[in-house]
């Protein structure tokens, strides 16, 4: 058996069956990172010591018998955008490539407590602003399944390093799509909770009000297991919350579900392989018993420009904490600074320190916010974005899920897009709607063209994660890649 | 449909140094952008209120005295990460951060 093919569950049984060590298991891992990186280039720190201690003390625990958790040193990887205490962080940018995470983000801590062991911390776009994780600013990371393609992003790196066997399973972030995307062009799964399902403390904030942490995974159930560790209500985080209803215990009568699909996301432009797969998919559905219901959601042609309007305009705000002075690429200290007024630190810590897409989305967000714009564009967008959520609300007042596909694109060549900012947002077309309504919404690998893999989006009503987890099941018993 | 003196007065309020280069990428750039943005003026909006957050947030309010909570968090920050934050900043003079000169 080869330890680094395992899924969480099958971790758990070799772990207290004593078949492996959690130490042996590690080390399987970090052997395999070694292998894979040349290729995958999905991390962007690897803490063998962290991790094997960590592995150490996972193996102290089995012995005495006290598994009280399926994560109990399991071999995890963390978006470079979630703070590990202790080591660097640097959500993809240069302005942050020393900087040391001086506490443990929430989740971070919550992993902690169940003994997971933290093998590195993977790649992603710069403040996780893009699809395909080129714009990190140290390197782009490669799609497993086609080596010339990307990964998709912003948590790219997380989800070639589950799809690539590097780690059982691994944490992103998801603001317009970045879970759901990496995890269909990867063939792995990928949830997006609902907006505060999951505290944001020690997240590096990049537009807050959509925002969340979530989980990738090789498998339905391991997308559970991870879920129920790192949600609940975080008094550090006040939009956070603690789910009340538990679908979970309810068993799921798939005779009795009727599930939407928006007529508005088969337009053109979704490339034609892809809609073959997603329409197979729901075919499949219908056959065990589900009941497929067309539905409408007659702003989605909009919600992609509002998206893009509120994204930048949160970003800009937020990342004017970079400002060369607290911590960060600082141009503060330089030989000829004594010359320097205060506003040339700014203007040049910030000028070096971000890269192009992010220095776009501050323009952009700045403009959008600035007098004379503010109505016509932010304002504007925010009204949209009540419209869109009200077109979530209608429909799940018929249906209880709504299907669509994760992007209308195959996992593109590296450079296809990189070069076109505005052919690159329209990747996130499906997702971002999610996103301005806070649903939850999982990323399913439900079929490939060729060798590359096909997501099916199943969105579900807030904190309802647990049913369209239960739907996801339903599909992945009938179907492996 | 943006000039270049728009984005050069961005890039100000933004802090943010740009190149002369960058200057004429950005009045392209944004421009395309917001070209495809403006579909949202298609949509009408009268009447209908803003949405800053998906679900409604309410203030989280306390006591204005030292809660226990807070109390944890101050305990949390022992010397030794006060240490961490200090040597995450580029200049510090005596445990404090230094700031370039404001006021001539």
């Amino acid at each position: 058996m080869s330890l680094a093919k395992l899924t969480i569950t099958q971790a758990y049984n070799g772990l207290k069956k004593k078949e492996f060590s959690a130490l042996e298991l590690c080390k399987a891992y970090l052997d395999r990172i070694k292998e894979k990186e040349k290729e995958v280039a999905a991390f962007l720190t690897v803490n063998e010591d962290l991790a094997l201690l960590q592995a150490k003390k996972a193996d102290d625990l089995i012995s005495t018998g006290k598994m009280k958790s399926y994560l109990v040193g399991i071999p995890s990887a963390i978006k470079d955008i979630i703070l590990v205490e202790g080591v660097r962080c640097t959500a993809g940018s240069k302005i942050l490539e020393n900087y040391i995470a001086p506490y443990d983000a929430t989740v971070t801590k919550k992993l902690r407590s169940h003994n997971v062991v933290i093998l590195g911390k993977t790649n992603l776009d710069e403040f996780a602003m893009g699809s395909s994780t080129e714009n990190s600013a140290f390197k782009p990371t490669r799609n497993p399944h086609d080596l010339s393609r990307v990964p998709g992003g912003s948590s790219g790196g997380s989800a070639a390093a589950v799809a690539a066997d590097e780690c059982i399973f691994a944490l992103g972030s998801d603001t317009g799509g970045s879970i759901r995307l990496p995890a269909s062009f990867c063939g792995v799964v990928g949830l997006k909770p609902t907006y505060g399902a999951v505290s944001r403390y020690g997240l590096i904030a990049f537009a807050s009000s959509l925002d969340q942490i979530g989980p990738i995974t090789k498998t339905v159930e391991d997308c559970q297991i991870v879920f129920d560790a790192i949600k609940g209500k975080d008094e550090m985080d006040s939009t956070s919350v603690e789910i009340k209803s538990k679908v979970k215990s309810q068993k799921l009568e798939v005779n009795e579900l009727k599930i939407g699909v928006p007529k508005e996301y088969f337009v053109k432009g979704i490339d034609p392989e892809v809609e073959k797969v997603i329409k197979e998919a729901i075919k499949k559905y219908e056959e065990f018993g589900v009941k497929i219901e067309e539905i409408s959601l007659s702003h989605t042609e909009y919600a992609l420009s509002a998206y893009y309007i509120i994204n930048p305009s949160e970003a800009s705000a937020n990342l004017a904490r970079y400002d060369g002075i607290k911590y960060g690429l600082s141009k503060a200290r330089n030989q000829d600074s004594k010359n320097k007024s205060l506003l040339d630190v700014y203007f040049e810590s910030r000028g070096e320190g971000f890269g192009p897409e992010v220095r776009r989305r501050i323009m952009l967000g700045t403009y959008s916010l600035s007098s004379g714009y503010y109505q016509a564009y932010y304002l504007r967008a925010q009204k949209v974005r009540t419209l869109v959520r009200n077109d979530f609300e209608k429909a799940f007042k018929k249906v209880e899920a709504i299907f669509t596909p994760v992007s209308p694109f195959l996992p593109f060549k590296i450079g296809e897009r990189i070069s076109d900012p505005l052919s690159m947002y329209l990747v996130d077309i499906y997702t971002a709607s999610i996103n301005l309504a806070g649903l939850p919404a999982l990323s399913l690998p439900v079929g490939k063209v060729g060798n590359l893999p096909v997501g099916l989006q199943i969105i579900g009503k807030p904190f309802e994660e647990n049913k369209i987890l239960e739907i996801g099941k339903v599909f992945e018993k009938s179907w492996k890649p | 449909m943006i000039k270049r003196e728009e984005v050069q007065h961005i890039a100000k309020l933004a802090r943010l140094g740009i190149t002369k280069k960058e200057e004429e990428k950005f009045t392209k750039e944004l421009s395309s952008i917001l070209d495809y943005i403006e579909k949202l003026k298609e949509v009408d909006i009268s009447k209908i209120e803003p949405t800053s957050h998906s679900f409604k947030i309410e203030n989280v309010m306390r006591e204005d005295s030292l809660p226990s909570t807070l109390q944890t968090v101050l305990s949390r920050l022992k010397i030794e990460r006060i240490k961490k934050i200090l040597e995450l900043m580029p200049e510090t003079k005596n445990g404090y951060l230094k700031v370039k000169s404001i006021l001539k």
